[in-house]
């Protein structure tokens, strides 16, 4: 496989992407770094390459293409949208050598706001076309049901925006939680601190202002009586991020656990009128995986469906195409303006070397 | 040919190397005047001495430049992606201690541990309108354990000197730098954090991995690992 062949099956994709409906839109492949930095924070370092020069100041090679096509959306796009491009992402690679430090992506992006369910279809169904006749396994999500499950909890706004937070995080998410469901002891400098035994003679240096030390203080104190988070929506939510079933099983569960939560009735809604769309559009819904924390490693600007096809016979390879919904990104970036979106990339190197193996 | 050592050109890190070595029945000099980075060893024949600054070393290491080299863990592990691959530890020597350490000014009394470092960057990022900077030049270890440990809304901002002083100047919010007493970051009214202890390093002697190894070179390091481990 060559880098023409590469190319070849890049532009063929990104064709049929056009016939789609898709408008080809190109990006620089120089991105501004602080956009990313303030998107990603400084983990998105250990990702992508930075360059800098003493006009523009830091830059990033593109990293990927969803952030700079929200941005000319946003700026001067028409409405509804549909956009495909193709062109080489770089990608830092630190620790595996197997891993591409540069490669094709070939993506599809709607941006409409008439029917979320149909638009997730829309997107699914075109990449699966795409990647038909692979041995290629299909795993899909929705962050949006864990979200929606973190707002119902019957808790404080604090404790809520600080699980929001790291949803992305798990390792994080999970002590957030087990503290808010008081499993875990306050460590004893928490406690001197609660009990005004600290001592506050120490000069004040640095940005953060002592109005700022002691507003967190006085939010610790009132976090300290507030109660924990009570053990049936503790379970619930559990649960929730355990689910890892086919959709209808998935579905049906998720309805019970609702029982406990049922703030994630209208994702659960959403996601009802998304296996309808899908399941008119052709796709087996019976058979495709569902999993509630799928997604939540790696793909932090997704906020609701989320899919990605996988060579489970070649666990070494990364997914084979990845995307989903990002409305608040949209948001993020659109300096005021909103728009529900939803899109995804696939990467014709992984297609031609799957398709090589099959002919053997 | 010639099995090549890499150690520190200068200051108490090259004495202290001497000495360990001397210890361990082999003499470690400069040739020439004061100024000239060649070196001569003598107890075992073949062993050539390079002179090269401590923050080269690892790349050296890696590069197979040199066999064998004398140089921090700090650095080799800042420096090297992939370290484990690429050098071995051969022993670790006892001195050059320094840890690596996250360090909060003594006035954020509200802050001991990652949980609450956590929660302050989130805060002061809503009230600043930019993310809480911590000054280093670890940038690849304090980013790796940052992020291990669920830390977000930092930045690191790139200081490679007189790190402590970049919280007063207002450069920074925080420091990740390496300390052996503390006494610098007290004088300057910083704390460690209690769970930000991103490094334990000290002098090691390191192996290159990927440098080429004839057999005379082979039986020289053997003699080499006989006479450190007598």
């Amino acid at each position: 496989m060559t880098r023409s062949d590469i190319f070849a099956r890049a532009a063929l994709l990104r064709q049929r992407f056009e016939i789609a409906g898709g408008q080809v839109v190109e990006t620089p492949m120089l991105q501004p770094a602080a956009t990313l930095l303030d998107l990603y924070g400084e983990d998105i370092r250990a990702r992508a390459y930075v360059t800098s020069d003493a006009l523009r100041g830091e830059q990033m090679l593109r990293p990927d293409f969803t952030v700079p096509v929200v941005q000319q959306h946003m700026a001067d796009g028409a409405e509804p949208a549909r956009y495909t491009y193709a062109g080489e992402v770089f990608r830092r690679q630190e620790h595996d050598p197997d891993r591409s430090n540069e490669y094709v992506q070939v993506g599809y992006e709607v941006f409409d706001r008439t029917d979320a369910a149909e638009a997730d279809a829309e997107v699914f169904a075109l990449f699966q076309l795409q990647l038909r006749g692979l041995p290629l396994r299909a795993a899909t999500g929705d962050i949006g049901i864990l979200m929606a499950a973190v707002d119902g909890l019957s808790t404080t706004a604090m404790r809520k925006s600080a699980l929001r937070r790291h949803i992305w995080r798990p390792r994080r998410f999970r002590a957030l939680l087990d503290r808010f469901a008081g499993r875990v002891d306050v460590p004893e400098s928490r406690k001197a601190l609660l009990a005004g035994e600290v001592d506050t003679s120490a000069p004040v240096i640095g940005k953060r202002r002592r109005a700022e030390v002691e507003a967190r203080i006085a939010a610790l104190k009132a976090d300290a009586v507030v109660a924990p988070i009570a053990d049936h929506e503790l379970n619930a939510l559990e649960t929730l991020m355990a689910v890892r079933e086919t959709l209808p099983f998935a579905l049906e569960h998720m309805r019970d656990i609702a029982v406990d939560l049922p703030s994630i009735l209208p994702a659960l809604e959403r996601l009802q009128a998304r296996v309808a769309a899908l399941r008119a559009r052709g796709i087996d819904v019976d058979s495709l995986d569902f999993e509630a924390a799928y997604g939540r490693t790696s793909m932090e600007y997704y906020d609701g469906f989320v899919f990605g096809f996988y060579a489970d016979r070649r666990p070494d390879l990364p997914p084979v195409a990845t995307g989903g919904r990002y409305d608040a990104l949209t948001r993020q970036l659109g300096q005021g303006g909103e728009i529900p979106a939803v899109g995804g990339v696939i990467r014709p190197d992984l297609i031609l070397a799957l398709e090589a193996e099959e002919n053997v | 040919m010639t099995l090549k050592l890499g150690v520190p050109s200068k200051g108490r890190l090259m004495e202290k190397t001497f000495v360990w070595f001397a210890k361990r029945g082999l003499q470690l000099s400069r040739t020439g005047s004061e100024r000239e980075y060649a070196g001569a060893v003598e107890g075992i024949d073949g062993i050539e001495l390079l002179l090269l600054s401590a923050g080269e070393i690892p790349r050296e290491l890696a590069s197979g430049n040199i066999h064998l080299g004398v140089t921090g863990t700090d650095l080799v592990q800042e420096k090297l992606a992939r370290w484990e691959q690429e050098v071995e530890d051969v022993a670790e020597m006892g001195f050059g201690f320094a840890d690596l350490i996250l360090a909060v000014p003594n006035c954020w009394v509200d802050v001991e541990t990652l949980e609450d470092l956590d929660a302050v960057a989130a805060a002061f990022r809503a009230e600043h309108g930019h993310r809480l900077r911590v000054a280093t030049k670890y940038h690849r270890l304090v980013r790796e354990f940052l992020t291990d440990a669920g830390v977000a809304d930092y930045q690191l901002v790139d200081s490679q000197g007189a790190t402590e002083g970049t919280v007063k100047n207002e450069t920074a919010e925080m420091v990740a730098d390496i300390t052996t007493t503390g006494e610098t970051l007290r004088a300057n009214h910083l704390k460690i954090l209690g769970d930000g202890l991103v490094l334990k390093s000290q002098a090691t002697l390191w192996r290159s991995r990927v440098a080429a190894y004839s057999p005379e070179e082979k039986s020289t390091l053997r003699k080499l690992r006989d006479k450190l481990a007598a």
